[in-house]
């Protein structure tokens, strides 16, 4: 294969998985947004989506279209239980504490997850078939296709929730002044508990969408996770456009380096970009500085 | 160390330590007792920056396998005195740490998380990969023993008073360093940094020296761990020993040096004795770190006291009510 359809070969399944970190991304947001918390237990909630609809499929044998918007259904109730019982009666609310908390809560889910299923690698099926669609050379997936497609629909699904709903514009309002939100009659904590039950359903159809691609296991959601929070840092915290191109960019980095120069290091790559970020553009690639506020 | 009071604690914690294989056979649990220490090492080393500079890190066991990779490479591939090859491993640890320190503690909360932690799995990414220097996943075999004179550490006794040994020393100079200039301005970052700064305390160059400081502890420790064990693998040093070490510090209680020792105890017996947990590790630490910081946030040290002190006047109550 000549470089330049190689290239191409990098890019679009680079974008395919940029996709997927994207939509993590914009659920860790959403979280951070409303709330101000860094939910270290995102990663974990796509690792249920995929391993649910696996179970749904496996042991009920239930057809694909009913598998997953089930799976992304218990996928929420976890989200929705997890804010009740894990971030609301947290008294001493700081920084330290809610990391600790939602660490915790990631290693539980994980550990719960190896305990109610196996500690095993599970594929799930293609949504429609496998065979490779030749584009200029290079081929894709139907699965990439889906991928992009869905992740497209969710992307606008989400736009327009957060500027045309009341609901979303509550979440904003409690994302620029939570005081100033409560004030005017929003109701802060249902917003809070809003947040975890949108990023978690997000966050569940990332992983459900992915598992055809890259299998799925108890543990994959530490890494994904944190991927997710790389697009999410690239494109400023944004719940919006930002993060996606930080995904993308992130997907198709990662791609080019696992091709051109060690698969071996292809994860590190997404923890240096993670590291230069934070520390030269904290306010994201495309953000502008803001000062810190004491 | 702060009066006489102090002393006699110290005095009274260094000679249970040092007794303690006096008081039981059977070298399993004195095995199982030398990890215990390895582990205080790096739980005191991560509750002095987290618990006193109130800064977290995901990423310490990074620092830990640093130490235990650098010793284990310097005495077998370079055939170094282990003793120097441990003093370079820690000097190296803390300078790196020193350097990378001002740019990661700019960070501040979840941000400081999550760098910590990229930095961590970068780290580990790199005993995997390199190969040809750290023999990979499979592991690096054949580190020699300690020696000191005509002593061998290679029995379970010998490696118990070695490690312990540091760890006395350890426990002494945190004591010492949180009732000093520096441990206070320590706390005053803790609780309000910017007014920390304000009273003239060097907060990013203190909260910089501090985590160097905690990551030498950590190469230590790293440079016991190789040569107690003879032989390391990438996997001892990942995220999931860092959220133990977490555990540990918060089990124990932020800010406390003896809470730590406590949690990092607790920690390492009751695995191994409770064979049943094997499975269920991962669970039972994340459930105990979402409960005790959702229910007791200050740990186990600071509860029990307080548990003691209401406990006379519970039982009155119940009897004034039977009454």
């Amino acid at each position: 294969m000549e470089l330049g359809t190689q290239l191409l070969q990098y890019l679009l399944s680079g974008l395919a998985t940029g996709a997927i970190y994207a939509l993590i991304g914009i659920g860790f947001s959403i979280i951070y947004n409303a709330t101000g918390i860094i939910n270290f237990a995102q990663g974990e909630f796509v690792m249920l989506g995929g391993m649910v609809t696996v179970f749904l499929l496996k042991a009920h044998h239930l057809p694909l279209w009913a598998a997953i918007p089930l799976a992304v259904l218990i996928v929420t109730l976890v989200g929705f239980l997890f804010e009740r019982l894990a971030i609301r009666p947290l008294r001493k609310a700081t920084p330290i504490s809610l990391v600790i908390v939602t660490i915790g809560g990631s290693i539980l889910l994980r550990g719960l997850a190896m305990l109610i299923w196996d500690k095993d690698t599970h594929s799930l099926p293609s949504f429609s078939g496998d065979d490779p669609i030749t584009v200029a050379g290079a081929t894709v997936l139907p699965q990439h296709l889906w991928i992009l497609g869905i992740t497209l629909v969710l992307i606008t699904l989400n736009k327009w929730f957060f500027s045309h709903t009341i609901s979303g514009k509550a979440m904003r309002a409690c994302s620029c002044n939570p005081r100033a939100a409560a004030l005017v009659g929003i109701d802060v904590r249902r917003m809070v508990l809003f947040s975890f039950v949108i990023s978690a359903a997000m966050g569940a159809l990332a992983g459900i969408i992915v598992a055809p691609l890259t299998m799925t296991s108890y543990d994959v959601g530490g890494m994904l996770g944190l991927k997710g929070f790389c697009a999410a840092i690239i494109g400023g915290m944004s719940s919006g456009l930002p993060t996606v191109l930080g995904g993308l960019i992130l997907g198709v980095l990662e791609s080019l380096g696992a091709g051109l120069i060690s698969s071996g290091y292809k994860d590190a790559i997404a923890f240096i970009i993670l590291l230069l970020i934070l520390f030269l553009r904290p306010q994201g690639l495309f953000g502008k500085p803001e000062s810190e506020r004491v | 160390m702060g009066g006489a009071k102090e002393l006699l604690k110290y005095g009274l914690f260094a000679a249970t330590i040092l007794l303690a294989p006096y008081l039981f056979s059977g070298s399993y649990l004195l095995n199982v007792l030398v990890f215990a220490g390895i582990n205080t090492l790096l739980a005191v080393a991560l509750n002095l920056l987290l618990g006193y500079a109130g800064q977290i890190s995901l990423g310490h066991a990074a620092f830990f396998g640093l130490g235990a990779y650098a010793s284990a490479i310097l005495t077998t591939t370079y055939d170094w005195n282990p003793w120097t090859a441990m003093a370079v491993a820690a000097l190296t640890v803390g300078a790196l740490a020193f350097a990378i320190g001002f740019p990661v503690l700019k960070l501040k909360g979840h941000y400081l998380a999550m760098a910590t932690l990229g930095l961590g799995i970068i780290i580990q990414i790199v005993f995997n990969e390199w190969v040809d220097m750290t023999d990979g996943p499979s592991g690096f075999s054949g580190i020699p023993n300690l020696t000191l004179g005509p002593l061998t550490f290679d029995s379970d006794r010998m490696n118990y008073y070695l490690v312990w040994i540091f760890v006395l020393g350890c426990v002494f100079f945190s004591l010492n360093l949180a009732n000093s200039r520096i441990g206070r301005a320590c706390r005053a970052i803790h609780d309000a940094e910017v007014a920390a700064r304000v009273v003239g305390v060097n907060a990013r160059l203190l909260k910089v020296q501090i985590f160097a400081l905690s990551a030498m502890i950590c190469a230590l420790a790293g440079s016991l761990y190789a040569h107690v064990m003879t032989f390391i693998a990438p996997s001892s040093f990942g995220f999931t020993v860092s959220v133990e070490l977490l555990t540990m510090v918060v089990i124990g209680g932020l800010g406390s040096i003896y809470g730590s020792f406590l949690g990092a105890l607790l920690l390492t017996l009751l695995p191994e004795f409770l064979s049943v947990m094997h499975d269920y590790e991962i669970v039972f630490y994340g459930g105990l770190l979402m409960v005790m910081t959702i229910f007791m946030p200050d740990g186990l040290v600071r509860v029990m006291p307080a548990l003691c002190r209401r406990l006379p006047s519970l039982r009155r109550a119940k009897e004034d009510a039977d009454a």
